[in-house]
């Protein structure tokens, strides 16, 4: 490869014009209560937070604090709905209310995935065409399990495990959701589910979508709040089973914590995903895995790609072949269905990302930076 | 000869990328500029045998004249005809700079000797042809000979002179994957293609923006090793302005702005034209305009 060789440019000609998704569409309320035993409840705090737009750092609406008094309500009235109904039901009619959810978040499609990309800052591409399909399909695909586990455990006899406690992170807020609540559901078990306090609005707008769907009361709770409330549910003692994605090191505190215990838990958290690039691999391909893997969703991303290997001998040209690929990005405004990048999700979350990037150079690392306007 | 080693490609990844370059969302005054783009970009093509030297002096007509009543409209890049009307169209377009591309070498097959592939080449280029469009040897190609694919399209450039560029057209829909496809456009870039163009149009499928993505891949690579640009003509089967803007968005971001002009990226079509003036009607005006107001064919 020549590196004399004039670079490519990939702007300063047919720059698209902004294609913003609209908002009038979407119907978001001034405040949002905790959902507990089927309806939306004040909090016994009587405190409140504000959910922004970290895109521009506008408000968007008011979000509850659950402390104690209201994680006890919200497991009572999901250990009632174990003993009660669910539990109980028959494996066919339990399905038959994941179906309608999952059928509810495909007609509500646009509006979840406008407000996922207001409170999150992911691009409107990836919110209308990754997340809020992925989170249907996952109600629909558990749903069709619910009266097939005696098939697929034979002899076992499958018993749901009881209350569920949840706990789940910001970069795929609505997902996530989906991803905890239908699998516990279609196995019979309740929820108490708490989403990240940066991005609580479509698991709040999940609790009105299961409102429509009827599901009997206190089966699905949804309680909001910071890392307090976590901990209040991780250490609660009617819970049966923990089960968290976020961070290595919350994931050790709760492990810690509920060790002893007789509680369940499943714990997905955070890693240093590797690419690997050998000289025969067909190279525009690889480098468009390492740039999904790490770009997606501005890489907050359990598993991103954020570390490259490449062989020796094609390592000039997939450099390259990246750096170019980097420049036809398009950065801005996460409604604009061109954006690739949108918003880091809070600003809170840059800091620590300027933080590493500091202590990268500081270490030796050389930095390339896409040369483009941030807005 | 040097053996020809192409790298693979990956199917699986190129229509992942062809799917996401297809969600660009062209609006507004980049809508406009892409269309208008596109439009001076067309090689207005018939390769009939019903072909008569009216049908061809029409187009030539309609190729300066796209559409009277809208000033301000570019013009197309070419016209391309057989090499026995290369003559007429010279003469029909020859106050206006839209160039005269020929197909030639036993188009569309190519099933010929090289003797008469160069007199075929040679007739075209006497007659005045800009540019010739020619085919590779896709028998040989499945054969194994890629020597005598090479040696062919050396022997056709050198026929072209220096002043003629030459498009070699890899029929893609015949080259059976895309490997095929990448091994098949390095041999005709080695060769001295000034443009590789997918198809005649006379065989399904034609021009693919996965065909075409890998074609550009392998013109980028080019580029990396030895800073020369080389054109790209995806040909047949693009008929709606919409998927033409799509082929631009992939040229975009592929090689770059610098090939976003008809020096360097062309379409083969017929109707594409027209599709693409009515869309330029509308984006300017607010109204689409019957198509009793645009020219037949």
């Amino acid at each position: 490869m020549n590196k004399e060789i004039k670079p490519l440019k990939f702007s300063g000609k047919w720059d698209f014009d902004p294609a913003p998704e609209s908002v009038d569409h979407i119907s978001l309320k001034d405040q949002y209560g905790l959902f507990i035993n089927g309806k939306f409840e004040n909090p016994q705090t009587s405190n409140y937070f504000s959910s922004i737009n970290p895109a521009n750092e506008e408000h968007l609406s008011m979000i509850a604090e659950a402390g104690e008094k209201d994680i006890n309500a919200a497991v009572s009235a999901a250990r009632k709905a174990f003993d009660g109904p669910w539990s109980k039901m028959s494996a066919k009619e339990r399905g038959k209310y994941i179906f309608r959810i999952a059928r509810l978040i495909q007609e509500k499609s646009r509006e979840l995935a406008v407000i996922e990309t207001l409170d999150g800052g992911k691009p409107i591409r990836e919110s209308r065409d990754v997340d809020v399909p992925i989170a249907a399909a996952h109600f629909f695909y558990y749903a069709g399990w619910t009266d097939k586990l005696n098939y697929a455990f034979p002899n076992r006899d499958p018993k749901p495990v009881g209350v569920a406690g949840q706990v789940i992170p910001w970069n795929f807020p609505l997902m996530m959701a989906a991803w905890k609540i239908a699998p516990a559901l279609a196995t019979g078990n309740t929820v108490v589910l708490k989403p990240a306090e940066t991005t609580s609005l479509t698991a709040l707008k999940l609790a009105e979508i299961i409102q429509e769907a009827d599901l009997p009361k206190g089966v699905v709770n949804i309680i909001t709040g910071a890392g307090a409330t976590g901990a209040g549910i991780v250490n609660h003692q009617d819970i049966d089973k923990i089960a968290f994605t976020g961070s290595t090191g919350v994931g050790k505190i709760i492990m810690k914590a509920i060790a002893g215990s007789n509680k369940k838990s499943t714990m997905e958290l955070g890693g240093k995903a590797a690419n690997i690039i050998f000289e025969d691999a067909p190279l525009d391909q690889a480098v468009e895995g390492v740039i999904n893997g790490i770009y997606f969703n501005q890489g907050h991303v359990c598993c991103a790609g954020s570390r490259l290997f490449v062989q020796e001998s094609v390592y000039d040209v997939v450099l390259r072949k990246l750096k170019d690929r980097i420049l036809s990005l398009i950065l801005g405004n996460p409604l604009d269905k061109n954006t690739d990048i949108g918003a880091i999700n809070s600003k809170e979350q840059l800091g620590t990302i300027n933080k590493y990037l500091k202590i990268g150079q500081q270490e030796g690392a050389d930095m390339f930076q896409l040369e483009c306007p941030i807005p | 000869m040097e053996a020809f080693i192409s790298p693979k490609v990956d199917k699986v990844g190129i229509e992942d990328r062809v799917n996401r370059i297809t969600k660009r969302s062209i609006k507004k005054e980049a809508k406009l500029e892409g269309l208008k783009m596109a439009l001076n970009m067309v090689d207005l093509t018939t390769l009939e045998g019903m072909d008569t030297v009216n049908k061809v002096t029409q187009m030539c007509y309609k190729a300066q004249h796209l559409h009277d009543e809208f000033p301000g409209l570019p013009t197309v890049a070419a016209v391309c005809v057989y090499p026995n009307f290369v003559k007429i169209a010279v003469n029909s377009l020859k106050d206006s700079p839209i160039k005269v591309a020929s197909v030639a070498t036993a188009f569309p097959s190519g099933h010929s000797s090289l003797d008469v592939k160069i007199a075929d080449t040679k007739m075209a280029v006497d007659a005045g042809a800009h540019e010739v469009d020619m085919v590779i040897s896709r028998g040989k190609f499945h054969m194994g000979d890629f020597g005598f694919v090479y040696d062919e399209i050396a022997a056709i450039k050198q026929a072209c002179g220096t002043s003629v560029r030459l498009k070699v057209i890899l029929e893609t829909g015949e080259l059976g994957n895309l490997d095929n496809v990448r091994l098949a456009s390095d041999i005709a870039i080695a060769a001295g293609a000034d443009f590789i163009k997918t198809s005649t149009g006379k065989i399904k499928p034609a021009a693919t923006l996965p065909v075409t993505l890998v074609m550009l891949e392998a013109i980028k690579d080019h580029y990396y090793k030895t800073g020369i640009m080389v054109g790209m003509k995806p040909a047949g089967g693009i008929s709606n302005s919409k998927l033409a803007l799509q082929y631009l968005v992939m040229v975009k971001e592929t090689l770059g702005v610098k090939w976003l002009d008809n020096h360097w990226f062309r379409f083969g079509a017929s109707s594409l034209a027209n599709a693409l003036l009515m869309q330029i009607l509308k984006q300017s005006t607010g109204a689409y305009q019957s198509a009793n107001y645009f020219s037949k064919d």
